[in-house]
């Protein structure tokens, strides 16, 4: 019982009119609930209802009704009793009468009609009830939007599900539609009503139904909406979009033939009118009926339609060809949109009848082109008119051709042979038959226009060969009779094509263009059956590469050529030709490839690179050959500088490494079998300099040290791990019979350190600086053999001032222990780093440096102190310190915090032991902190597969700020002071935003301290401007309001102070900015400060900076 | 006050393209960059007209030409030229110009504000009232003046 006085409660609620929508659907929602859980049958539901679906009330009834029709709508899958679904049915039904309650009853009819596929479905007399009593009774136009809607919805939906009940009908389905749509004016409606006449379409096909009777009727109700335009563009977001109206509309009127009469004409009349959007619809409109009327109805049209056609074509304005590069595989001219669509209907209608193209040939326009063409020799030289004839011309012939294979023929046979005697190809007789000259290039006469008309016609004829699975199943020969055409004149054309782009000079790009694309077009026909031999496409391939050989500068020419072999190589690549895969081999690739071998050639250097790269990279094969060819290169070239002394060659060697790091190394993942080259690259890389034992020339080819550096150590980032071991190995090997092992030997007191300054050879060098980015990059599995020694070495060298030595310190001590059967534990190579390595150099060196054994510090620490050694040797351990640090840091090692706190110390103005450090070291220390917290893009990172614990930046942070905060408060040099600052700066502004907001309370007044510190030295700028950015974030952001609001009067301080800082002028644009966001504060606590703020805006409104002066105007208006 | 607008259907023409900086390449931290005369009408360009939903601009109230600025003079002159010759809008027009321009540079500048020569009919009255100190400081005092010229200078919305 509980649920019927639910029910009634919800009924009571649906029906009261002035309650509001939520509510009705909440109850709407509970009624049709419990109905789908079998707790309330339909019957029950009714029953209950009876009060409201019969009162006399209209308003109740109405809503009684629409609530019934409602829940039907609800459901829709639930298995409803047939008698029921009848009766229901029959009670809308009787209802559509009556136009208080329509709505219901609208909804009612479509929420039964739709059922489909459950048990309970409406029967077709049923449905034929419901259409003949909508026919009768309802007059749609007089109703509200939705009702009306619903109304073409319940039309669409019973033509649609119950056609034999509709055809039963006849005539009267037919009137009702027409005096429906007649003065719809509602998108949402007029999509429903046109689908509703192409099923009716469909529906009667036969040329004596009531579709055809009344076709002038119907069509006219459609008709009257073309073109379609939106008076209201905006507002109505949910409607829907032109677009798709438009098509509904244009398949409306393409769904029956019997329009044909009335369509057709109106169409090319609008296809005549001013506005682009009906010539563009037209011609879609068309494009449909074209398709669906068949030809026979279009014939008589024809006329017309081409008229039309030229009209459209010709009078798409502002088109010209372009010679530029990125059209040497398009039409090489825009099209709009009527363009595009105007050359589809061609296309369409060619293919569907090709009787259409005797209009086209016989045209006097299309063939009075081939005056025009031999009246000027130059593109530039011609008329606008010309040219847009030419084009237009060419378009429409190239677009009738690629429409089929017989309209290619005719094409061809009607107007290439005309074509090759204004080109001069051919020759008239005396008595009036062509002569094919085949040897006479010398006459060829070079109309810029026929040769863009030959292209345009070749790369439409290309398009038609077959694939090679067709062709073998249709060997028609008289099809192809155009392809035997272009046969009988492929040499002369390529002859043509050639001088045209060898009588080129550079600053005419037309020639070029124009020859560079026939000979594309000619290279890119087909397999077996093309019509060029294979000589032939030799012949193109040859010519476009000595093109590119004998340039010795980049021109267009040169580009155009490339682009040109590239196109052809990926097209090769892309159709398995095998055949002509050989050929490019042959001639493209192993050229160039022996040209970067040999380096002897006008070409300068890094042209023949590019040129090489971008051909190779085309074919997985190629790649290969080229890197074989890249290797050779590099060890010819090697060999030639440390023999010969021969600088160019080395300057070779930096560039071919600098391509194989930019255009190889990114595509390994994409190339299979790269990365083995490579690896066999870097190995031979190796050999090289095992070979070359010495140097007999010295260099300073610092630029040739960081490419090999960089290739050599993405190379091991990208391989494997066994090719990485391979290198390791190898490169292991090369360093121990190097001279540098003796390095470990030498007495390590820190004069004898001292002494080595410079014995280091280039040789080592170039050594010691590629063994280190080999263990940059190598993966924490790779083995590394004799771990100890190394790190000793790498210990050396890092003292000596080689950064790389420290990076690969850093990434050893990151990555070991994690791999198999590593010959050394962390923890040992920590202790080597930390106390050993300099153990011998220790005894020696304890005379006369007592102090060295004072409390549990760590040697290194000690040098980084200053207790020994020199300035240099400090600085360097410090940095060295650093980038150990940071591989311990990133691995998570607790080691670290010692790192920190010995770096830290040695930020303090006097160090434990009571001596002053030297500024420098103090600011090494302080960027010490950068490289221990910012991303590097050199080592130890993912590409480097260093070893990341995440969140170690976070950790970090929170373990030395406080020591940093409490060390600042304490500091007693103003130089310790700053240094210290720009300490914290690194970190703070290298942590995630969210730690920082989290300690705003905190932080703020030490970064503000800080950026008031770091505002007096021009060195700090860049850290100022990040410390800045942290600030400006902590002040968008909700979290650090409050924190931001007690400080205002120190925040708008510091940021006045910044409005005019001299060394960076995004700084003062960003202090300017941060102001205006303070505005977000509450008014109170700012406004005492708003003659301060002004004033420094004001004065910033003359800032020799015009982005400052803009934030300024800003600022200025918001204070 | 007169009923009705004055010119009730004024020409409107196409705004402008903005003209994009290309300097931005301009690295040099030190280098100065004067103000020049479309940074002024950037400034301007975009205040309404006191009667119309367009902005001075599309009415060709002010075009950039009619901008004249020399930055090492701190000088800067803008001539405008009203829709229609007897416009009494064109003290309003006149007066935002220069509130905008007062709020936009630096104060070093001598802002002139002038109405195009043979475009006004109390021509000369005009440009006295418009460059005259107190004139203008008093009008600025006037809060229903000051609350028309700022409904001209706020920005319209599809400027954003």
């Amino acid at each position: 019982m509980g649920s019927l006085n639910n029910l009634t409660e919800h009924l009571e609620t649906y029906v009261d009119v002035s309650r509001s929508p939520t509510h009705h659907a909440e109850s709407l929602k509970a009624i049709a609930a419990s109905l789908e859980k079998g707790v309330l049958s339909l019957n029950q539901l009714v029953v209950e209802m009876d009060m409201y679906l019969t009162t006399t009330d209209d308003v109740v009834r109405a809503r009684g009704i629409l609530l019934l029709a409602e829940i039907l709508n609800h459901l829709k899958s639930k298995p409803l009793d047939n008698a029921v679904v009848h009766s229901l049915i029959a009670f809308f039904t009787s209802k559509l009468v009556i136009w208080r309650s329509l709505r219901g009853a609208l909804t009612g009819c479509l929420a039964l009609i739709k059922r489909k596929g459950v048990a309970g479905v409406v029967t077709a007399t049923d449905a034929e009830a419901v259409a003949k009593s909508m026919a009768q009774n309802v007059q749609v136009q007089s109703f509200a939007l939705h009702d009306r809607k619903l109304c073409f919805e319940l039309w669409e939906c019973l033509v649609e599900q119950y056609p034999e009940a509709m055809i039963n009908l006849g005539n009267l389905i037919v009137f009702a539609t027409c005096e429906a749509i007649d003065g719809e004016k509602d998108p949402p409606c007029l999509m429903v009503a046109f689908h509703v006449v192409e099923l009716l379409a469909r529906l009667f096909p036969s040329p004596s139904g009531p579709v055809a009777s009344e076709a002038s009727d119907l069509f006219e109700f459609i008709s009257c909406y073309f073109p379609l335009h939106y008076t209201h563009t905006k507002g109505d977001e949910a409607s829907i979009p032109r677009e798709d109206l438009s098509r509904g509309l244009s398949l409306a009127i393409s769904s029956t033939p019997f329009f044909e009469p009335y369509a057709i004409p109106l169409l090319l009349e609008k296809l005549s009118s001013s506005l682009p959007v009906a010539k563009v619809d037209s011609l879609k409109c068309l494009k449909d009926c074209a398709v669906k009327y068949g030809v026979n109805r279009m014939k008589k049209h024809y006329e017309g339609l081409w008229s039309a056609l030229k009209d459209a074509l010709y009078s798409s304005p502002g088109r010209d060809l372009s010679f530029g590069l990125e059209f040497l595989t398009s039409p090489g001219f825009e099209m709009d949109e009527i363009h595009r669509e105007a050359a589809d209907l061609l296309q369409r209608l060619v293919k569907q009848d090709i009787s259409f193209l005797g209009l086209v040939v016989d045209d006097i326009r299309v063939n009075m082109v081939f005056d025009t063409i031999s009246r000027y020799s130059r593109y530039e030289e011609m008329p606008d008119t010309s040219k847009l004839e030419v084009l237009v011309v060419s378009q429409i012939l190239s677009v009738s051709a690629r429409a089929s294979v017989d309209s290619c023929n005719i094409i061809f046979q009607t107007f290439f042979f005309r074509l090759m005697n204004t080109l001069g190809i051919v020759e008239e007789t005396s008595t009036g038959d062509l002569v094919h000259k085949e040897n006479s290039t010398v006459s060829t006469r070079l109309y810029h226009g026929g040769l863009h008309l030959c292209i345009e016609l070749l790369t439409a004829s290309k398009d038609l060969i077959p694939s090679s699975k067709e062709s073998s199943s249709t060997p028609g020969s008289a099809q192809q009779s155009w392809s035997s055409i272009v046969n009988r004149f492929s040499v002369s054309l390529i002859g043509a094509f050639t001088s045209a782009l060898q009588s080129s000079n550079d600053d005419c790009s037309a020639d070029a263009y124009l020859g560079v694309k026939g000979l594309l077009a000619m290279g890119m026909f087909r397999g077996g059956s093309s019509p060029i031999s294979r000589s032939e496409f030799e012949k193109i391939l040859t010519t476009l590469t000595s093109i590119i050989t004998a340039k010795s500068a980049k021109t267009v020419k040169w580009e155009l050529a490339l682009k040109a072999l590239v196109c052809t190589g990926s097209f090769i690549d892309q159709y398995h030709e095998s055949e002509k895969a050989l050929s490019y081999m042959g001639i493209v690739v192993e050229n160039l490839v022996s040209l970067v071998r040999s380096s002897q050639c006008s070409l300068p250097y890094p042209l023949i690179l590019e040129a090489t790269s971008e051909v190779c990279s085309t074919r997985p094969k190629y790649v290969e050959k080229m890197v074989e060819g890249f290797e050779e290169a590099f060890c010819s070239s090697f060999s030639d500088f440390y023999v010969n002394g021969n600088f160019k060659s080395i300057e070779n060697c930096s560039h071919l490494l600098e391509c194989v790091t930019n255009k190889l190394l990114p595509r390994v993942t994409e190339i299979d079998g790269l990365e083995k080259s490579l690896v066999h690259f870097a190995i031979s890389m190796w050999n090289q300099i095992e070979s070359s034992v010495v140097f007999s020339y010295d260099f300073n080819g610092r630029e040739f040290v960081e490419a090999a550096m960089k290739t050599m150590g993405q190379i091991v980032g990208v391989a494997l791990v066994d090719s990485q071991n391979s290198i390791i190995q190898k490169a292991y090997n090369v360093i121990s019979s190097s001279t540098l092992p003796a390095m470990e030997s030498i007495p390590l007191t820190f004069a004898a350190l001292e002494g080595l300054q410079r014995d280091l050879s280039t040789r080592d060098e170039l050594t010691l600086s590629l063994f280190a980015s080999v263990i940059i990059g190598a993966s924490p599995k790779a083995s590394i053999p004799d771990v100890k020694p190394l790190i000793k070495l790498l210990m050396v060298s890092l003292l000596k001032g080689y950064i790389p030595a420290a990076q690969a310190l850093g990434s050893m001590v990151n990555k070991l222990g994690t791999g198999s059967g590593g010959t050394c534990s962390l923890e040992e190579a920590c202790d080597i780093i930390f106390y050993e390595s300099f153990a011998s150099g220790n005894d020696i060196s304890s005379d006369d440096s007592s102090k060295s054994k004072c409390g549990s510090e760590t040697l290194l620490s000690k040098i980084c102190l200053g207790f020994y050694g020199s300035l240099d040797l400090q600085t360097r351990a410090i940095t060295g310190l650093a980038w150990i640090g940071k591989g311990l840091l990133m691995r998570g090692d607790g080691r670290v915090n010692e790192i920190a706190l010995v770096l830290m110390e040695c930020l303090k103005s006097t160090s434990g032991s009571g001596n002053a450090l030297h500024p420098s070291a103090m600011k090494h220390a302080a960027d010490a902190f950068l490289i221990l917290m910012s991303d590097s893009g050199e080592c130890l990172n993912r590409k480097f597969h260093a070893v990341i614990r995440p969140l170690y930046k976070q950790r970090f942070f929170s373990i030395t700020v406080p020591i940093l905060e409490s060390l600042i408060v304490n500091s007693q040099t103003p130089l310790s002071r700053t240094m210290l600052h720009v300490a914290l700066a690194h970190i703070v502004s290298n942590v995630p935003v969210t730690v920082i907001l989290d300690n705003t309370k905190k932080l703020l007044p030490v970064i503000l301290e800080g950026l008031s510190v770091l505002s007096v030295d021009a060195v700090d700028k860049e850290t100022l401007f990040s410390l800045l950015l942290v600030l400006s974030g902590t002040l968008t952001d909700i979290k650090g309001k409050q924190s931001v609001s007690d400080n205002a009067h120190r925040i708008i301080e510091c940021l006045v102070k910044l409005t005019s800082y001299p060394h960076l002028m995004v700084v003062r644009e960003t202090a300017i900015q941060c102001l205006a966001t303070l505005l977000e504060l509450p008014h109170g606590r700012i406004y005492p400060f708003r003659r301060e703020v002004l004033q420094a805006v004001t004065k910033a409104l003359d800032d020799p900076k015009r982005r400052v002066r803009e934030e300024a105007i800003k600022c200025r208006q918001a204070w | 006050m007169v009923s009705g607008l004055i010119n009730e259907n004024p020409t409107v023409y196409e705004r402008k393209e903005r003209r994009v900086r290309t300097d931005s390449t301009n690295t040099d931290e030190f280098s100065v960059e004067p103000i020049d005369q479309l940074e002024i009408f950037d400034h301007i360009r975009d205040i309404r007209d006191p009667e119309h939903p367009y902005s001075l601009e599309q009415l060709k109230v002010l075009t950039e030409d009619s901008v004249e600025v020399d930055d090492g003079k701190s000088y800067v002159r803008v001539t405008f030229t009203p829709t229609v010759e007897h416009c009494s809008m064109a003290t309003i027009i006149g007066l935002s110009v220069r509130v905008k321009l007062m709020r936009s540079l630096p104060p070093r500048y001598k802002i002139d504000i002038r109405v195009a020569p043979g475009s006004h009919a109390t021509e000369a009255a005009l440009n006295k009232q418009l460059n005259d100190k107190e004139r203008v400081a008093a009008a600025l005092e006037n809060p229903n003046l000051v609350e028309m010229v700022d409904e001209c200078l706020s920005p319209s919305f599809d400027d954003a």
